[in-house]
């Protein structure tokens, strides 16, 4: 807990617990910025991917020639030009053998699994000549039936994407523990329910894109436009390439979003590189829309089958789930991550004497998928809460209460909850659960939600209020590094492993930074994602950057003024604590006459004193949180309309509430987006039906109301020196939930699907 | 996502624009607005080989009153419409209507006369039209010639302009006295293209009773459908919830709106439903808000 | 080909393009001016907005021929200075109203124009002049409120300067 002279030094500085305005800001806001689109490099050329038009296909035959005589057209490259017709390209986490088996090579051999997979690439001298030269190549697909729902991948006689493999799953996982049979023996109720969420994924704004350039004399390429984990890529590339790992250098640049799909290895993050050394020229790449809804990561589409037991007092006694996650056509870099994910988080923030997940990954013939946003919680929070209120409706009992009687209590940390994530027990860190529904119920007057509930809405609309409580995890990939350096002018470097994905991470790192070393805000630059000038980092992902790169910055900086104090304290014959360090030098603190300077305290080491640091943590740290929702449902057009959403939400510990804040805003307009509108459909032959803005619905502002926000630090992470468990995710985490249970409410009849489309709805209210 | 390859002419005059469509009919395109006609080129799903690019004619674009009518040029941005002081006094459901067209950046681009031309069966403007009886002027090389709304909309996207003819302007009578008009549309989110919607005009008499009502909807089928059954109905009847409800029913009865992954045709024609009845709704209040 | 000129942000830009190219990409290829973002390509984002004669429009809807001897306005043109913000962009950076920035620049074009037209919005009015422009990372909350605390500033300015 800070002390009230941490909190004035933090004003002062600008450190952990303000909101100074963002270092990121300045070019983003006068259109300076360089996401990779904007970036040029001399002679460079330009990179068009031709993609399969079908869902599954076989095909003998690319017919180049065409395309190679067209206007401007450099090179087209298939998959004989690749080395050993191409790698598989390995998964980055969550190894599991069977997956091994589904993997993607950068170029289709023979075989298309999705409507979108990359057949070649012709090179050119504009974006619009290659595209030109696309029209010109020649395939022979021959159509194959496709597989696309995930329970007819499992059924017998399923069209199989892997006929040597004779199944469809990908990876099957069963977690459990207690006496299943006793608790549904013991019930008074037993519910049986299936749910299922849809296909919708991240989406950032800003699609994909490369820049790769090969240097002969080096024999290295530099690849700019990296993000989210450019030393894991540089690795995986390397090893794609057959080069040692100091001839790739990765650049990130400005980044237009990640949210879990951006920054992963694909297919493209080989083939641009390849084609840049083959043809010894800069080759620039941008996916456009249509591709990116084809092409990038889709996520979400779940399908559960589960039995609740409970006690007719609402005790929960058991809950078992088995589920099917549709991993598209490949196991991409995530491995079995997100129904990992789902498996090992569906209990969520209530005690379950027994338990038993259990997932098959299947693969279909439709887009691979990787995580987004509280990927795999997204799905099971609505699961569970729908359970949860589902049983309170039964029993007659108070969905709150009968939440709060389940709850995890304080006592009981660390909580071990039975479950296992990539072979790792979860063990809740810390948390106050029953401390925050309090809290929250207050600070959002749920009594008066409820009122409002009761009261009659205009003409036909029907009022109901829903809510759904999280359990989240953040900080995977275990360690980070921070370099910090500081120079004789006072000015002060950080340079981190973690990456930018437009979250805000250079403020936050500066903010730890100036509390821990005790110089302003002001004076620190956060340096970022090239793989050469940091030599090491686990990137932004998992809500990771603010936890583990901001516990290698505190590391960094206490060590580096510990150095400077303690050389101080010799000269100036004073304790070091006693001292005082401003960007002028060290100073006796009520003495400033007597003091060090920078440049005398530097001089041993050449002018720039630099301190290094490895966080090393390989457990999770778990916030918390409530979603409530208040809507008005429209009978007779399905409009949902949300008239009020809240969130209450346990980070452990804040360093900047305004950037907080703008995470939780964000992730919510994602969960709204999740539950109401976006929805990646396919027709019965595959052929995506949502390969455009016009059918992918993006949430506008008139779709997203403001959101109240609660933040609270009552549990911070005892596993984090910071206290911070990252927060990145929670505004999207329980968004169906808490709809999906507002819903219910006002038609009284229990949701069962996402998205609540005005189809859905309408069918409901006429049930 | 680059547009193909085409010709490009710019005419500066009506019959210079006249001249090229003469002169390569079916294998060109009109450019007016672009707002519904680049998306497509972009995708390369529209590849005109020639684009005659009609938006340096001053003379077509223009909101005139004639005789009592309304003349808008086909040139004519939607912000324009949507800001005229003369369509919001005389004919308020055309300003209530651009109002659902789009966002703000497409209607200070998109044109009267380029949106219906395209026709598509979801647009706002044939439906306001299709109520307010609207003529469509037309010329060619060939001549001159004038068609109500009925027979310039022929099918989804199509309408019956032949590929030598280019829209003029757009005429719309006077509304009556005792007229009272609403536009109701849903789409799923803020400026998209409805899911359902109405376009209803009603003449009230002394009485209270409708004289008269013209309802046309929109996403109903592959032009603006008027519902002829429903407007019959309602002549000499006090507006009232019955009323209504029996109007919007008889509306929809044998409409087949096309299913899509937004909406099935079941969902669409309840909608529609709800949307005549709520046009009906508002518009009988209008009315009865003036006597 | 054909040539063109057009003036961006006051200045005169010549070139000599296919009728093809769009406008979004003549500003920022030949012009070089890459604060005009492309994000869809199809007139729904709204990241390419830029003015045309003052007004916003979707520079990916519109060939570079079609602006010849027109006056574009891009976000680069807003700050009076290198040193200094529109009182717009200050405002946005105060309120957080950005994150990863892909978005920021099209929103500025139409809210610079928004405010010129309604110099003292209701915040309703504020959300529903931007729904023309997506945000994937800010859930719009900020950027209203940005918007909202432009405006008063616009105002006093004005005020004062009357």
């Amino acid at each position: 807990m800070s002390t009230s002279t941490d909190t004035i030094i933090a004003l002062v500085l600008h450190g952990i617990g303000t909101s100074p305005l963002r270092k990121e800001d300045w070019p983003l806001v006068r259109g300076e910025g360089t996401f990779v689109a904007d970036f040029k490099r001399p002679g460079m050329v330009h990179a068009f991917v031709a993609r399969s038009p079908f869902a599954h296909a076989r095909f003998t035959r690319i017919t180049t020639a065409a395309a190679l005589a067209a206007p401007g057209v450099i090179d087209v490259i298939t998959v004989a030009d690749l080395p050993d017709r191409g790698h598989l390209i390995p998964t980055r986490q969550f190894h599991d053998e069977g997956s091994r088996r589904f993997l993607q090579r950068p170029l289709a051999d023979g075989v298309v699994r999705y409507s979108g997979e990359p057949v070649a690439v012709v090179i050119a001298e504009s974006r619009y000549l290659a595209e030109d030269a696309a029209e010109l190549l020649d395939v022979d697909y021959e159509q194959l039936p496709p597989v696309l729902d995930p329970d007819e991948a499992v059924a017998t006689g399923a069209v199989l994407l892997r006929p040597e493999t004779g199944t469809n799953v990908a990876g099957h996982l069963v977690v459990e523990m207690g006496d299943l049979e006793k608790a549904f023996a013991d019930a008074d109720l037993v519910i049986d329910e299936e749910f299922r969420i849809q296909r919708h994924a991240a989406v950032p704004l800003e699609t994909r894109g490369l820049l790769a350039e090969y240097d002969p004399r080096r024999n290295s390429v530099t690849v700019w436009g990296a993000a989210k984990i450019p030393h894991v890529n540089k690795k995986i590339l390397a090893r794609l390439l057959g080069w040692d790992e100091e001839q790739v250098r990765l650049i990130e640049l400005h980044v237009g979003g990640g949210f879990g799909a951006r920054g992963e290895f694909y297919p493209e993050d080989f083939l641009i590189p390849f084609a840049a050394i083959r043809i010894g020229k800069p080759v620039a790449w941008v996916e456009d829309r249509e591709e990116n809804l084809r092409a990038t990561n889709h996520s979400r589409e779940q399908v559960h089958r589960c039995r609740l037991a409970v006690k007719k007092d609402g005790t929960f006694l058991a809950l078992r789930d088995t589920f099917l996650n549709n991993t598209g056509a490949y196991v991409r870099t995530h491995g079995m991550t997100v129904p990992g994910l789902s498996v090992s988080m569906l209990p969520g923030p209530y005690r379950w004497p027994a338990y038993r997940g259990e997932y098959r990954s299947v693969v279909t013939n439709k887009t691979p998928g990787g995580t987004y946003r509280s990927p795999g919680r997204f799905e099971i929070n609505f699961v569970r809460e729908r359970l949860v209120d589902i049983a309170a409706h039964r029993l007659g009992l108070d969905p709150v209460e009968v939440r709060r009687m389940n709850l995890i209590g304080r006592e009981s940390f660390p909580y071990v909850v039975g479950t296992l994530y990539d072979g790792h027990p979860v063990i809740y860190d810390s948390g106050d659960y029953r401390l925050l529904l309090d809290k929250a119920l207050k600070a959002f007057d749920w009594e008066r939600m409820k009122a409002w509930r009761m009261e009659p809405a205009a003409g036909a609309l029907k009022r109901g209020v829903g809510i759904g409580y999280f359990v989240e995890k953040a900080g995977p990939a275990e360690r980070e590094y921070a370099r910090i350096e500081l120079n004789e002018k006072g000015d002060v470097f950080v340079y981190t492993g973690s990456v930018s994905v437009g979250q805000g991470v250079e403020t936050v790192l500066a903010q730890v930074c100036a509390s821990h070393l005790g110089l302003p805000y002001e004076r620190i630059t956060v340096l970022h994602g090239d793989t050469e000038t940091i030599p090491e980092g686990m990137g932004a992902f998992g809500s990771r950057a603010t936890m583990l790169g901001g516990a290698a910055v505190m590391g960094a900086s206490k060590a580096l003024r510990e150095q400077l104090l303690d050389a101080a304290a010799q000269e100036l014959e004073a304790a070091p604590a006693d001292l005082v360090l401003t960007p002028e030098g060290v100073s006796v603190a009520g003495a400033p006459s007597r003091m060090v300077p920078l440049s005398t305290l530097l001089k041993p080491h050449g002018g720039v004193l630099k301190v290094e640091d490895r966080f090393v943590c390989d457990l999770l740290g778990f916030p918390y949180g409530i979603h409530f929702a208040a809507v008005e449902v429209d009978p007779k057009s399905g409009a949902v309309h949300v008239r009020r959403f809240a969130v209450a939400y346990d980070v452990g510990r804040v360093v900047n509430p305004m950037l907080m804040e703008g995470q939780i805003s964000g992730g919510f307009a994602q969960g709204i987006g999740g539950t109401l509108l976006e929805e990646f459909s396919f027709d019965s032959s595959g052929q995506p039906l949502a390969a455009s803005f016009m059918d992918y619905l993006l949430p506008t502002s008139e779709e997203v109301p403001d959101v109240d926000m609660l933040v609270t630090e009552d549990a911070p992470s005892p596993l984090n020196p910071l206290g911070v468990k990252g927060a990145g995710e929670g505004g999207t985490a329980a968004v169906g939930a808490a709809i999906g249970n507002a819903v219910s409410d006002a038609l009284g009849v229990e949701v069962t699907r996402l998205p609540l489309s005005p189809q859905r709805v309408m069918e409901l209210a006429g049930a | 996502m680059k547009p193909a390859l085409f010709e490009y002419d710019d005419p500066a005059t009506l019959d210079a624009a006249l001249d090229l469509l003469a002169r390569y009919g079916d294998e060109c395109k009109v450019l007016a607005g672009g707002q519904s006609l680049v998306p497509l080129m972009n995708f390369r799903l529209a590849r005109p080989g020639r684009l005659i690019d009609i938006n340096g004619i001053d003379s077509l674009a223009g909101i005139k009153l004639e005789g009592g009518s309304l003349s808008i040029g086909a040139m004519t941005r939607h912000v324009d419409v949507e800001r005229s002081e003369e369509v919001a006094h005389g004919w308020p459901l055309l300003a209530e209507a651009i109002g659902w067209v789009g966002h703000g950046q497409i209607r200070n681009r998109g044109t009267v006369g380029g949106s219906v031309a395209h026709a598509d069966p979801a647009a706002e403007l044939p439906a306001a039209l299709a109520v307010l009886d609207a003529k469509f002027h037309i010329r060619s090389k060939r001549g001159a010639r004038t068609v109500g709304w009925d027979q310039f909309f022929v099918a989804e996207f199509t309408t019956s302009l032949a590929p030598d003819e280019l829209l003029i302007s757009i005429e719309v009578p006077p509304i009556e006295a005792g007229t009272a008009t609403a536009f109701v549309e849903y789409a799923r989110r803020h400026g998209d293209f409805a899911l359902g919607g109405a376009a209803v005009m009603v003449k009230v008499a002394r009485d209270g009773s409708c004289e008269k009502a013209s309802i046309a909807l929109l996403s109903a089928g592959p032009t603006p459908v008027r519902a002829r059954n429903a407007e019959a109905m309602l002549a000499g009847k006090t507006l009232d919830e019955a009323v209504i409800g029996a109007a919007a029913d008889e509306a929809v009865r044998d409409l087949h709106p096309t299913s899509d992954i937004h909406g099935s045709s079941e969902y669409r024609v309840k909608l529609l439903r709800t949307m005549t009845e709520r046009g009906l709704r508002k518009a009988a209040k209008r009315a009865a808000g003036r006597t | 080909m054909r040539k063109v000129a057009i003036e961006i942000n006051g200045k005169l830009v010549e070139g000599e393009v296919e009728p093809r190219l769009l406008l979004a990409d003549f500003i920022r290829d030949q012009a070089g001016l890459t604060g005009t973002h492309l994000g869809c390509e199809h007139g729904v984002c709204g990241a390419c907005t830029v003015q045309l004669d003052g007004r916003p429009v979707r520079s990916c809807l519109m060939f570079t021929v079609q602006a010849n001897g027109h006056r574009i306005a891009t976000v680069e043109g807003m700050a009076p200075s290198a040193h200094e913000l529109h009182t717009l962009q200050q405002a946005f950076h105060e309120s957080h109203a950005l994150q990863c920035g892909f978005c920021t620049p099209g929103i500025l074009m139409t809210m610079e124009a928004f405010l010129r037209d309604e110099p003292n919005p209701t915040p309703a009015a504020i959300r529903s002049a931007l729904a023309g422009n997506l945000c994937r990372c800010t859930g719009y909350q900020n950027i209203v409120k940005a918007v909202g605390v432009a405006a008063e500033r616009m105002r006093k300015e004005a005020g004062s300067v009357s």
